[in-house]
């Protein structure tokens, strides 16, 4: 699994109020939360980005509350990874468990710049900077999250009647 | 080996092994699985979407209708009905509606629904509170509590911990919001990242279980998968005049092995207040300076108990709130809104120009009853000031006890309990 995409670049502690303002939870509608995506920290974002995107920030992405509409606002505007130095405990299982790819990888973190090309190999774990011509490395997925990202979320994955 | 902390003994005998070790990846039995009127729906539709026609047990799920009600808007109200009809159809036990619902975590430790021993997760981030009771409890989301409801299990990462020996007693007016405060100021937003905080020590004797649901509620705020309390006496004795059920008091070994080990004194906290926009941006009471409010708001899952009521209670009665400033006290339960009607804290609340509402999380999350303009300073008992987290993105929160949110109240600026 592989993708490829423009940057949008943020800083520490992107926390899960910004990615999508509570004012807009009292919907669940996946096309709704991706046109508040970011917007109370960088208003652009819903108009920038495009499909296959890729996002990238320092620590600690996505403190704050447990809710799902966050990497699920991120997904549904086209965002295929989210790379960051590190991520708050929650919005990791979350992404994981709704089948949004993300990797933890200090260096790429702190080098990779907005608006650069980026590709990233799930299996290697392999981050390369196009623009910069550079290549980071994070640690693959073990195989248990690769699963649940193969089918696209945890459901998916223990799919059925539990019998 | 062993060599476990409570945390790690608590999971490995969920998952139904003698050891665990940190980082290691288990699968764990549930005691009890919440969501709330928002992050329900969201997982009530992956269970549907799943196939999954029952639930593990219609015993260990709670529902709890508390952010946007009595419902807000339209919207809202559609996500209660849905879980409202979930709750119908699957004969959940713990649906709490309104009439009945309070703060989901000022509701379950109140009603004995979590104690001791238990492994709990809830589509609610602040689900770290009963941890104050000895359970191993951590926030998930929304497909985690779908798969929770259906499978009674989760996936965990088995996290070290950070020990917090805590010794000597608090002065007058510092409470639970203190202690966190100061921690947080500490140890930073991210302090805690993955790991657990285990609170030992004898100084545990002397903080309240109001106090202890409080500094294990804003745990999330260091990034702590989950903060516990060792089980003592008070504990006990809170837990065996609510649960019907067994609980289950775990130790940590006495070589566990802990990644820091930070020593607090209890006595030599002051009144602790955390700047816009982050929980860690901390200042003692007498380093805050002039700073005029516009709004206050007491209550929440963090300090909307009835021992937080008191206090706000003790320093406004006979005064008045001054001009210019919304006072918006919200006691977190039924029982503590009758408990404090009881006491006499609701007239003194009225009588000092306060507005009293009904159990809800409400202004907490910028959802409603007290939504903060452009420019305004709110000081909040609540739990996190992040940017726009209470209204306006130009809108700013401190977060502090509710003893220097009610002295506030009097004079219009922040202010410590004790005139500072
Ligand atoms: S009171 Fe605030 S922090 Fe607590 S559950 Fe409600 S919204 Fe969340």
């Amino acid at each position: 699994m592989k993708a490829q995409g423009t940057v949008h670049k943020y800083g520490n502690n992107v926390d899960t109020d910004v990615i999508i303002p509570a004012r807009y939870l009292n919907t669940q509608d996946h096309k709704e939360l991706a046109s508040h995506c970011m917007e109370d920290i960088d208003k652009d974002f819903v108009s920038k980005v495009k499909e296959g995107d890729i996002m990238v920030a320092e620590n600690n992405f996505g403190c704050g509350s447990s809710r799902e509409h966050a990497p699920i606002a991120i997904k549904a505007s086209g965002i295929k990874c989210v790379i960051a130095k590190s991520f708050a405990r929650i919005f990791y299982r979350n992404a994981i468990n709704i089948g949004l790819p993300i990797l933890e990888c200090s260096e790429a973190g702190e080098k990779i710049q907005a608006g650069d090309q980026v590709e990233v190999d799930f299996d290697t774990g392999e981050i390369r900077n196009i623009t910069r011509g550079e290549t980071y490395k994070a640690i693959p997925f073990p195989d248990f999250i690769k699963e649940i990202m193969d089918k696209d979320g945890l459901l998916n994955s223990i799919k059925g009647p539990a019998k | 080996m062993s060599k476990m902390t409570m945390t790690q003994k608590i999971l490995a005998d969920h998952a139904g092994l003698d050891q665990v070790v940190p980082g290691q990846l288990i699968r764990a039995g549930l005691d009890m699985v919440l969501a709330n009127d928002i992050t329900g729906p969201v997982s009530i539709n992956e269970f549907e979407k799943a196939g999954f026609d029952s639930v593990f047990d219609r015993e260990k799920i709670s529902l709890v209708m508390d952010h946007f009600t009595p419902n807000k808007d339209i919207k809202s109200a559609q996500q209660c009905r849905q879980c409202r009809i979930f709750a119908g159809k699957h004969r959940i036990k713990h649906f709490y509606d309104v009439g009945k619902m309070g703060v989901e975590h000022a509701l379950l430790p109140e009603q004995g629904i979590v104690g001791a021993g238990d492994c709990i997760i809830g589509a609610d981030s602040h689900t770290c509170t009963y941890g104050a009771l000895g359970a191993f409890s951590t926030g998930v989301g929304s497909t985690d509590l779908a798969a929770g409801m259906a499978t009674g299990e989760a996936w965990f990462k088995v996290p070290e911990a950070i020990r917090f020996e805590l010794k000597g007693k608090p002065g007058p007016y510092v409470g639970g919001k203190d202690v966190i405060l100061h921690i947080i100021g500490m140890i930073g937003v991210d302090g805690s990242l993955y790991k657990s905080m285990e609170f030992t020590g004898e100084g545990i004797g002397n903080l309240s279980m109001d106090d202890r649901l409080t500094i294990a509620n804003m745990a999330i705020e260091a990034g702590a998968k989950n903060g516990i309390f060792m089980v003592d006496d008070v504990a006990e004795s809170y837990m065996k005049l609510r649960m019907e059920r067994p609980y289950k008091v775990y130790e940590p070994d006495e070589d566990a092995e802990y990644a820091e080990t930070f020593e607090i004194d209890l006595s030599e906290i002051k009144p602790t207040v955390a700047f816009p926009h982050l929980p860690e941006n901390t200042r003692t009471i007498d380093q805050v300076g002039d700073i005029a409010i516009d709004q206050v708001v007491i209550g929440s899952c963090t300090n909307g108990r009835l021992s937080d009521m008191g206090i706000a209670a003790d320093i406004m009665k006979g005064k008045k709130v001054a001009d210019g400033v919304r006072a918006i006290i919200i006691p977190a339960t039924q029982q503590i809104y009758k408990d404090c009607l009881k006491l006499g804290y609701i007239d003194t609340f009225i009588d000092a120009g306060c507005v009293v509402s009904t159990p809800t999380c409400g202004p907490c999350l910028g959802g409603y009853m007290g939504i903060l303009a452009q420019g305004e300073r709110c000081v909040a008992t609540t739990n996190r000031n992040f940017v726009g987290r209470m209204g306006h993105t130009e809108s700013e929160i401190y977060l502090a006890s509710p003893a220097v949110a009610a002295a506030s109240a009097l004079t219009g600026k922040i202010s410590g309990p004790k005139g500072e």
